[in-house]
């Protein structure tokens, strides 16, 4: 598995891997998303929070293509990038593990880690036993214990159907990982295995997009913390300069603390 | 299903027995045994009743051809299930395909070049395959493109193709088809003789076997288990036995002593005392129908579209965020649903030897309950065109059977409709099992 671009440390002055400036959705009327900017560089992990209805999975299905937003601009490596649907997305290596894992529960882990990608034998057909074999791979550095390939994955339990979610999204070389509830269908012990694996991720420079509403999990993993509440950014933070007290204020009330860059968002009283 | 079934044999070979370890070793389908077990049985049954008048040559060749039109559509409908659509319009479209063909040869291509110019199957049945394609792409572009539900689109189909049958002609019956058109649907002459039988099954067998060596093949290059060797000489033994005994009924069934006589007489041959045997073989609509099996199938299990199709059933939404273009994969289907349709047209219509307003008259429910009772899941992302042939299969010896019972023909779709929802209540019961 190459990566791309191995930065280890994010850093000002380097180009971020992605940048979405002044996005805007809005569905019937209601602004899902306004005037939202953010930003990822390589090697780190960047937590959206926020309430239920915030807008955080929203804006980061405009990036994975899912929605089309009504305006604003999204940077790929500092160029314009043209994201219209899920596959332009993926062109940019832009991966995503979504809340729901958007498996198709009919069939085998492998038709599911290829889906819209398969490999093909010389006469155009499903070379369908290379893709069980690159499964088989794949699957036993995130799950060793993983040997029902030839079921449907409806048949698998929690943690497996998590663990094909997150094996598709790493297995073709991405660069920008979108992860929206990675654990909320995980028990302890496999909690901690999705908390290596964005270490290691991160180690090997991808930027990683990290929507969660455990606020331990954030400050164990995030870099910085994006607060959204309303369709708007409250503010953006590192990790280091917040306590959990205050990214708290900062979801229920949108006061943005000393230590955080207030957005559009924030409450303007305390802001002054 | 077959992963199901996999995973039925998995649970059932941990208790051990010499059929689950069959099983397990053979990796067959469960439930498509199971439905195979139920046609031997509902065979025997109406051998014994009709004091052995079912397990004739002649009665299971008229049972192959009379269930080829049903068996090519619900081919094309297991995909449209699949994707949790529906096609009610497929009668509609066959009736007015066939007349579209029917007017074709008999009218509009004699007056260009006469009666019985060797080209005039060939241009009818291109015409009718156009015909049928471009309406199931106007269904397709409706449902997939406009979003209008599959369930409407095709049941104002029904009606508007159906009118539009009777609009081709005001209502006239065409008659007679061309003479080549004809060996489409069957009949003394629709069939390939004896030694092209033979020749048929052979050449299955081998495909078989070949098909079998190459799967090991495959699974060897990676390492993965293989089934045991005895597990893939028997299923290449019983299949290759099924395939040459099929051939050997077919060819069982002799021409009709006039038709034998007149053909004996064209080729120069002496009739010997006690007449002339001449086999029928394999009926060209039955040829047609396995074609479409065949070729249906791969598309279904070897082809991206096919599996875009399988994952569209399993989870919409999944699909499309994979970045599958999952209106065009909808709009194909419809596409092939058409053309299957008219392929039965002019299976029917040859059969007949006419066109009619009315052909394919509530086929729709036949092609549906057939895909249904080869186990195609109403909510999606199952089925296998194998099982819904069989289901055509099964449908057809209900009602040959009845026939032969002398059952009145109210009492056969009261038969008919029970059974459709038995076997929908056995599929239910049984995929519970497997899942629990």
């Amino acid at each position: 598995m190459k990566r791309h671009g191995a930065t280890p440390e994010a850093g000002a002055g380097t180009v971020p891997l992605v940048e979405m400036r002044n996005i805007s959705i809005s569905f019937g009327g209601i602004h899902a998303v306004s005037n939202v900017s953010i930003d990822l560089y390589p090697g780190e992990v960047v937590a959206l929070v926020g309430h239920n209805g915030a807008g955080k999975s929203t804006l980061i299905k405009i990036l994975s293509g899912a929605y089309k937003r009504d305006s604003g601009t999204i940077f790929v490596n500092g160029e314009e990038a043209h994201i219209n649907n899920p596959r332009d997305a993926k062109r940019y290596g832009i991966e995503t593990i979504y809340q729901t894992l958007a498996l198709a529960d009919n069939v085998d882990a492998a038709a599911n880690l290829f889906l819209g990608r398969e490999i093909l034998t010389r006469w155009g057909t499903l070379d369908d036993v290379a893709m069980e074999a690159a499964t088989r791979k794949v699957m036993g550095r995130l799950n060793p214990r993983f040997q029902r390939f030839k079921e449907p994955v409806s048949s698998l339990s929690g943690g497996q159907r998590q663990s094909v979610a997150i094996a598709r999204a790493i297995l073709f070389d991405a660069r920008i990982l979108i992860m929206d509830e990675p654990t909320a269908a995980l028990g302890p012990q496999e909690t901690a295995q999705v908390s290596e694996l964005v270490r290691q991720l991160k180690s090997e420079g991808l930027g990683i997009f990290l929507i969660s509403h455990d606020i331990h999990d954030v400050f164990d993993l995030a870099d910085r913390i994006v607060v959204m509440k309303n369709g708007q950014v409250v503010g953006t933070a590192r990790t280091s300069d917040v306590t959990e007290d205050e990214v708290l204020g900062m979801i229920i009330l949108g006061k943005c603390p000393v230590g955080a860059v207030p957005g559009p968002g924030a409450l303007q009283v305390a802001a002054a | 299903m077959a992963d199901l079934a996999a995973a039925q044999d998995r649970a059932a070979a941990a208790q051990g027995g010499i059929v689950s370890r069959f099983l397990k070793a053979t990796e067959l389908d469960v439930r498509m045994l199971g439905m195979l077990f139920a046609m031997a049985i509902i065979w025997l049954g109406f051998h014994i009743l009709s004091g052995g008048l079912f397990l004739t040559p002649r009665n299971l060749w008229n049972l192959s051809v009379q269930s080829a039109s049903v068996a090519i559509m619900s081919a094309g409908m297991v995909l449209i299930i699949v994707t949790r659509n529906i096609d009610l319009s497929v009668g509609s479209v066959l009736g007015f395909v066939g007349m579209i063909m029917g007017v074709t040869q008999a009218e509009l291509l004699p007056s260009l070049w006469g009666f019985d110019h060797p080209a005039t199957w060939i241009v009818t049945l291109a015409a009718g395959l156009g015909v049928g394609a471009l309406i199931g792409a106007l269904h397709g572009y409706v449902i997939a493109h406009l979003g209008v539900p599959a369930f409407i689109v095709t049941l104002g189909g029904l009606l508007v193709w159906r009118g539009a049958a009777w609009w081709v002609t005001s209502g006239r019956t065409v008659a007679p088809l061309d003479s080549t058109f004809r060996l489409m649907g069957g009949g003394a002459n629709g069939a390939i003789g004896a030694t092209w039988s033979w020749i048929v099954g052979v050449l299955a067998c081998v495909a078989l076997v070949l098909l079998l060596l190459n799967g090991r093949r495959q699974r060897r290059r990676f390492n993965f288990p293989l089934r045991p060797l005895w597990a893939e000489v028997l299923l290449g033994a019983i299949g290759s036995a099924l395939i040459l005994g099929a051939v050997a009924v077919v060819n069982a069934y002799p021409l009709p002593p006039a038709i034998a006589r007149r053909y004996a007489e064209e080729h120069g041959i002496p009739i010997p005392d006690g007449g002339l045997f001449i086999s029928h073989g394999i009926a060209i609509p039955v040829l047609m129908a396995i074609g479409v099996g065949v070729v249906v199938t791969f598309l279904a299990r070897r082809t991206r579209f096919g599996r875009y199709v399988f994952a569209i059933g399993g989870n919409p939404e999944a699909a499309e965020l994979a970045g599958i273009n999952t209106r065009w994969i909808i709009m194909k289907i419809f596409i092939l649903m058409g053309i299957l349709a008219a392929i039965s047209a002019a299976v029917s219509s040859a059969r007949l030897n006419a066109a009619t307003n009315a052909m394919g008259t509530l086929d729709e429910l036949l092609v549906i309950a057939a895909a249904v009772i080869g186990g195609t899941s109403l909510s999606g992302g199952v089925g296998t065109i194998a099982g819904a042939m069989i289901g055509a299969v099964l449908m057809q010896s209900i009602a040959t059977g009845m026939i032969l019972l002398g059952v009145d023909t109210p009492l056969q779709n009261i038969v008919v409709g029970i059974v459709l929802v038995i076997a929908v209540w056995l599929d239910t019961m049984y995929r519970k099992r497997v899942k629990g």
